[in-house]
């Protein structure tokens, strides 16, 4: 019996003239992150897109877990090749769906009947296979409005299919259509959240790291690259630097005003930020800032960091409470991982009390002993880059 | 590898020559299963015997009283659990000191959960519990004295044979059980002058594999099973023997050489470092001067361990930050022994093996005065 994978288009159907660059995008993201499955083809035809397996070797499991972590789908299901012949149909049909069966109590058959040569109508089809399957599994009964398992039938252009419940996919758009962006990612539970919500938005990411040591444990660096691999999952390929921030950190620690120390540092970490992000044609910085949840993330807070750059900062976190951050950090198997205690290991530099209204003035004067031309130089020439996926 | 100064031998050490060849012998050309009856069988058996009769000789027990086990956190719990378990009938309370490793400390708790009484003796500043203490705290109820042998972040040693008589005046039922993790290999233990009943020791600990220790159990002295299976070990863990670990065991045993004589020149080098050290006006030394000299705990006080510790390992040095450096996490070994915050937060475990060089210690000392001219103060 020959199974392949049916994939629904997320809202890029909606899109109009540009909807042909959104699938041919979407359909590059499959291929690419199918690679190791085994081998496949795949086309599209009214807004599906069809993974044939072409050998026995092909891992269907796995790419089916794969998919659903794809943007740019709605949804995504398995499903039987067959002849446009009901004979076919109706003889593939019990021993492909007998696990799916045996464990519903109701059920219903849908038709969709693309290919209108096809000489059954979907009525006709639906009684027919309906009438089948409840001959076969005869614990079944019909519900119509709310059934266990939903019985779809497609007669398209070259095959029919037979296929169960459709699964629910990542949503979104496919990543790669919205441009690029660089998340600065601290190895907390916010970061690789917030990257996942703008990859889902069809955002590219390369990620940007700043690590201190040896303030910081290399134990660190180890869990960033292992958060990314999560948000990878679902983003595809991010390309990660390593921003060396010992020198900055002691720089501000000696020269500025202690309540001013997160705030100078976060404004420097802006300003390398975009640079780096100019060098890579990314468009956009993405944080994992909640408003109000620490001290520089209150509203003056973020206008002093905002102010030192001009790109737009996306923080798609900025209005949800830590517990609903925490529900898809979990969603996306990132939690775990996040709460282990290296991050904040070290705080050395962090003020006893933050200042959290600040005004850019105050900061510019705070930072004036700084040579930060200089200093984000350097930061940048020491940049290492690494490639995650 | 590259030359490194490893001063984390308390942690784990190096494996030597010997552990090596004889792992990699038995892997190559004696992976038969003791148990089975052929030659390839008895082979394996035969070289099992022999590694069970060395680690007997280097405690002074029979040879039918080494159970080897996957180390010393097995063995402590074998011991634990099953005294406990064996004599519960007999009595209710469970005596400890409050400085034991996790692997004592947490079946303790589990036990104290489920309802024993459990006594947490509680150290000097030296890092010693007190001969009154014990007596005090073991009664008629008693039914377990677990106590270490050689505290693994100080180095103090505690007065285990005052446990043995203890039990024995009262008349309390209980087992005495000794974790020796830290000390096999290094003190002379005989485990009738100790007086002990049990006594956990591990491999990796003296330069043999991680995956192999031994439970010593002296003979009559029966405890309950946690472990069932094949019957191995007289049936107290069952599960194939690791024989190559095992035989690695042996072999790290039989190159330790004279423990005395490696004794005194530790003693030297941890005195060498001392004077070294305290040169240097931020560092206090948190170890008391008759613990086990392989370990050195030290405080640089002012700077945060993990960040000389990762300052440390960028040149190549390597030693153990005193406290788990998570908030909340604080050394309860050195909050014990009543060290204020400022010193945990700065405590940094130096711990030698019989590799340790002068230049070592030299080395340590040249990186520890540059990270206080540079890191910042916490």
């Amino acid at each position: 019996m020959k199974e392949i994978i049916l994939i629904k288009n997320g809202e890029l159907v909606l899109k109009g003239l540009n909807r042909n660059n959104f699938e041919d995008t979407l359909i590059r993201n499959i291929k690419k992150r199918l690679e190791g499955c085994g081998d496949f083809s795949i086309k599209k035809a009214q807004s599906t897109i069809y993974i044939t397996p072409e050998s026995d070797a092909f891992d269907f499991e796995n790419a089916l877990t794969r998919v659903g972590k794809i943007f740019g789908i709605a949804g995504y299901c398995r499903a039987c090749v067959c002849e446009k012949e009901m004979a076919d149909i109706l003889e593939k049909s019990a021993p492909y769906l007998e696990n799916t069966l045996r464990n519903a109590t109701t059920f219903k058959v849908e038709a969709k009947r693309a290919d209108k040569r096809f000489q059954y109508k979907s009525p006709e089809i639906c009684m027919e296979l309906g009438g089948h399957l409840l001959k076969n599994f005869p614990h079944l009964k019909v519900d119509v409005h709310n059934p266990d398992v939903t019985v779809t039938v497609e007669i398209r252009d070259f095959n029919a299919y037979i296929r169960a419940n459709q699964i629910h996919g990542a949503g979104g758009l496919p990543v790669g259509t919205a441009g690029r962006a660089s998340i600065l990612i601290s190895g907390g539970i916010d970061s690789p959240v917030a990257a996942w919500c703008m990859a889902k938005r069809g955002l590219e990411l390369n990620a940007i790291h700043f690590a201190s040591p040896p303030y910081t444990s290399p134990r660190a660096e180890l869990k960033v690259k292992q958060l990314l691999e999560k948000v990878a999952a679902y983003s595809g390929t991010i390309r990660l630097g390593i921003v060396p921030f010992t020198e900055i950190q002691e720089e501000i620690a000696k020269k500025c005003p202690e309540d001013y120390f997160t705030l100078i540092m976060r404004r420097m970490m802006m300003r390398i930020s975009e640079r780096l992000s100019r060098e890579r044609n990314s468009l956009a910085l993405i944080t994992g800032e909640s408003l109000g949840q620490v001290a520089s993330q209150t509203l003056p807070a973020l206008a002093t960091t905002d102010a030192v750059v001009n790109m737009p900062v996306l923080r798609p976190l900025i209005g949800m409470d830590k517990d609903e951050i925490v529900i898809i950090s979990r969603k996306i198997d990132a939690f775990e991982i996040s709460i282990q205690p290296y991050e904040d290991c070290c705080t050395v530099f962090t003020p006893k009390h933050p200042k959290t209204r600040p005004t850019i003035e105050q900061c510019e004067e705070a930072e004036a002993n700084l040579d930060i031309d200089a200093l984000v130089e350097k930061a940048v020439a020491g940049t290492q880059y690494s490639y995650i996926d | 590898m590259k030359s490194v100064v490893y001063l984390d031998n308390s942690a784990t050490s190096m494996p030597c020559q010997k552990a090596i060849d004889n792992i990699n012998s038995a892997l190559c050309n004696n992976w038969g299963n003791p148990s089975s009856l052929h030659l390839m069988g008895l082979n394996a058996e035969i070289e099992l015997s022999d590694a069970r009769r060395i680690v007997a000789k280097t405690i002074g027990a029979n040879d039918d009283e080494v159970f080897f086990t996957s180390g010393g956190t097995e063995a402590n719990n074998i011991a634990i659990f099953g005294a406990v378990a064996a004599r519960k009938k007999r009595g209710n309370r469970i005596v400890t000191t409050a400085i034991e490793h996790p692997s004592v400390l947490e079946p303790i708790k589990t036990l104290e959960a489920q309802g024993f009484e459990v006594i947490y003796l509680k150290p000097d500043k030296n890092g010693v519990v007190s001969e009154s203490d014990i007596y005090n705290a073991i009664n008629e109820k008693t039914i377990l004295v677990s106590i270490m042998l050689v505290n693994n972040e100080v180095g103090s040693i505690q007065p285990i044979k005052v446990a043995a008589d203890a039990i024995k005046k009262t008349g309390a039922p209980a087992l005495l059980h000794c974790d020796a993790v830290q000390a096999f290999g290094k003190l002379n233990i005989n485990v009738a002058s100790l007086g002990v009943d049990l006594l956990s020791a591990s491999g990796h600990k003296i330069h043999a594999s991680k995956g192999v220790g031994f439970l010593y159990k002296k003979k009559n002295v029966h405890i309950a099973n946690l472990i069932y299976g094949g019957g191995q070990e007289k049936g107290l863990r069952s599960g194939t023997e690791a024989l190559p670990l095992i035989s690695g065991l042996k072999g790290a045993i039989e190159e330790i050489g004279n423990i005395n004589n490696n004794l005194s020149k530790i003693t030297e080098l941890r005195d060498y470092a001392i004077n070294k050290l305290t040169q240097n006006e931020n560092i206090v030394i948190n170890s008391a001067k008759n613990s086990l000299p392989y370990i050195l705990n030290i405080s640089v006080v002012g700077y945060r361990s993990e960040t000389l510790l990762h300052y440390l390992e960028a040149c190549d040095i390597y030693v153990s930050s005193g406290s788990a450096c998570a908030k909340g996490h604080k050394s309860y070994v050195l909050n014990e022994i009543g060290l204020d915050a400022k010193r945990i937060d700065s405590a940094l475990r130096i711990s030698f093996s019989r590799f340790s060089k002068k230049e070592d210690i030299d080395k340590l000392c040249q990186a520890l005065h540059k990270a206080c001219s540079i890191l910042r103060r916490a």
